[in-house]
């Protein structure tokens, strides 16, 4: 145990030295999320009205957060793809360490690329007129359930990866899954609007229960518990599925 | 130091090796020969561990990697068939990060990989990253990767695979090095040259098979040292120049009709060639090319297969069936 926790210290400072070393990936971590940010609220914002919302932007920055920590683990599908096609992945498998610290080591690191992506979000957020309207420990368990959710994301991207193996594949078996994820669910629109499949669809996938914890965490205009239970359930789900799953198939590639 | 049984493994439909037996002593070097295709890097695979056989057995350092897999990890070091190093890290971090996930503490992992950095010659480019290096110095980088938890058995996929001449000797001086300070080493290669002069026996391996194995001096002893190679101008003579070459090189000599060359083993080089040439040139017959030169890895398979080499007869580019990078595999 204490093998695999300093093995995956190791593993994660790799990871955060590529991201930081990446320019691409920095431009896109903090570039990207800042757009959504003014775009929706200044093209979408006039014209979206939400019930129970004074503004527009109060019930976006969750869908925005919410939104970051998904796309910011979607990239270590073509991270795990390229190292495996590298052979450092095999280095890795041919070492003395803890094997499942391989991936822990990675997706840790998306964790702390998240958290900065979700500061990001909320102080850009905060300039345009984004305000917290609950109390610190609230906000606290709100950012809390938003990175626990990239975290198993990024378990369920880093399963992508290892299945698919290349990295233009990988890309684009990790984007596909996201945009229905993103857009079918409650982050930039309410779902009762939709048509009634669809509605069904976005009202109980994942992506809808975070925003929702999300909101209704940091704008206390509906109950929380529920919400943020469901969240925080799926992630563990979610998590506990895609470890097992990536895991199991490093041990026989 | 390293002892296999019985090796099988298939990928579906492909029997990569077919039932292969490597006894490596202590402190001797083993060359795996063979060419594109032949299950070295899969027999170096399974002894490292990256691959479970689907029978047989394999040993290193007296630990069974099947059983035991993440105790014999600590008993070799492998360099595989590409170099395996993280471009936006530097060589130094490279080789840290490999020392910590040997479980060194931060010190001695630092210590292990300035140590390595320095004997192979890399400490000039330590603190930069590895994407800026070349071909070689990433090979380099890549050995000294599998030196940082000190290994009594190195496992080397092609080392010198792709690069130039002078960066592959100095890999061979620095690989004689280390076999000097009592390293065990099975290394693969598809040149007969290098074999030649780092392995003390040499196992030749075909379609999962072994065919051969000697040292180098027996091996080409069955061969019959160097060869005679005539490229025959029309391919209705090909025949002809086989004839007029029975008896006087060690064995007959072998055709390809569709190369038009001649071969034909010899053990002495000058007489041979003057003898061949008075008779070609008696009867008359017009070539394009007549020389003798170091047997290849082609002249062995020549010699004990009877065909030659994949890689010589197939002229297209690698198919789906052969890809050039196995990292994923
Ligand atoms: N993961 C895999 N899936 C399917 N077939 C494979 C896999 N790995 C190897 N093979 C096949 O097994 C055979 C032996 O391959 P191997 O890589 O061991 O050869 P090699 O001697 O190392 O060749 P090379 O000189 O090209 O490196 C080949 O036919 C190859 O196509
Ligand atoms: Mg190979």
């Amino acid at each position: 145990m204490s093998r695999f926790l300093s093995d995956t210290r190791v593993i994660a400072r790799r990871s955060l030295k590529t991201l930081m070393r990446t320019p691409q990936i920095v431009i896109f971590a903090s570039i990207q999320p800042m757009m959504f940010v003014l775009l929706f609220r200044y093209v979408f914002g006039g014209s979206i009205r939400v019930p129970g919302y004074d503004s527009y932007v109060d019930y976006l920055i969750p869908g925005i957060i919410s939104q970051t920590t998904l796309f910011g683990g979607s990239s270590l599908a073509i991270v795990v793809a390229n190292d495996l096609s590298a052979g450092i992945t095999d280095r890795f498998r041919s070492l003395p360490m803890s094997r499942p610290a391989i991936l822990a080591g990675a997706t840790i690191a998306a964790i702390a690329r998240n958290a900065f992506t979700v500061i990001l979000v909320t102080l850009v957020g905060m300039l345009v007129g984004f305000r917290f309207h609950t109390g610190v420990p609230q906000v606290l368990l709100a950012f809390g359930v938003a990175l626990l959710f990239g975290f198993a994301f990024a378990w369920c991207f880093a399963l992508i990866g290892i299945i698919v193996k290349n990295a233009e594949g990988a890309q684009l078996a990790s984007f596909l899954p996201i945009f229905p994820l993103v857009f079918a669910a409650s982050t930039f629109a309410s779902p009762r609007t939709m048509p009634d499949g669809l509605r069904w669809f976005a009202e109980h996938q994942p992506v809808t229960q975070v925003v929702d914890s999300i909101r209704a965490l940091t704008q206390g205009v509906a109950p929380a518990t529920e919400p943020t239970l469901l969240a925080i359930g799926w992630s563990l789900v979610i998590l506990a599925v895609s470890a097992f799953l990536a895991n199991r198939r490093l041990r026989n590639l | 130091m390293i002892v296999v049984r019985g090796l099988q493994k298939a990928f579906g439909e492909t029997v990569a090796l077919a039932g292969v037996d490597l006894d490596v002593p202590e402190g001797t070097v083993l060359g795996l020969l063979g060419p594109n295709g032949a299950g070295k890097t899969t027999v170096v695979r399974i002894i490292a561990t990256l691959l479970v056989p689907d029978a047989g057995t394999a040993m290193v350092a007296g630990i069974d990697v099947v059983a035991d897999p993440q105790r014999a990890r600590y008993a070799f070091g492998l360099a595989g068939q590409f170099a395996a190093v993280d471009g936006v890290l530097t060589g130094r971090e490279n080789l840290e990060m490999v020392g910590q996930l040997y479980g060194l503490k931060r010190l001695e992992a630092r210590a292990r990989a300035a140590e390595a950095l320095e004997r192979l010659g890399l400490a000039d480019a330590a603190d930069r990253l590895v994407r800026t290096y070349s071909g070689g110095m990433r090979r380099r980088l890549d050995l000294g990767a599998s030196l940082v938890g000190r290994p009594k058995v190195l496992l080397m996929d092609e080392p010198t695979t792709g690069l130039d001449p002078r960066t592959r000797m100095e890999l061979w001086a620095f690989i004689e090095d280390l076999v000097r300070d009592g390293t065990t080493l099975l290394l693969t290669t598809q040149y007969l040259e290098e074999a030649d002069r780092l392995a003390n026996r040499i196992a030749v391996i075909d379609r999962g098979t072994l065919i051969a194995e000697g040292t180098a001096d027996e091996l080409k002893g069955r061969i019959g040292g160097d060869v005679l190679e005539v490229r025959v101008s029309t391919a209705a003579d090909v025949a002809r120049v086989v004839e007029l070459l029975d008896g006087i090189g060690t064995e007959r000599a072998t055709a390809d009709e569709r190369t038009q060359k001649v071969r034909l083993p010899v053990r002495e080089r000058v007489e041979t060639l003057l003898a061949a040439a008075r008779r070609i040139d008696e009867a008359g017959i017009s070539v394009d090319d007549l020389g003798v030169h170091r047997p290849s890895l082609d002249d062995v398979f020549l010699s004990l297969t009877g065909r030659a080499t994949e890689s010589d007869n197939e002229q297209t580019p690698p198919g789906p069936g052969r890809r050039r990078r196995k990292g994923a595999a």
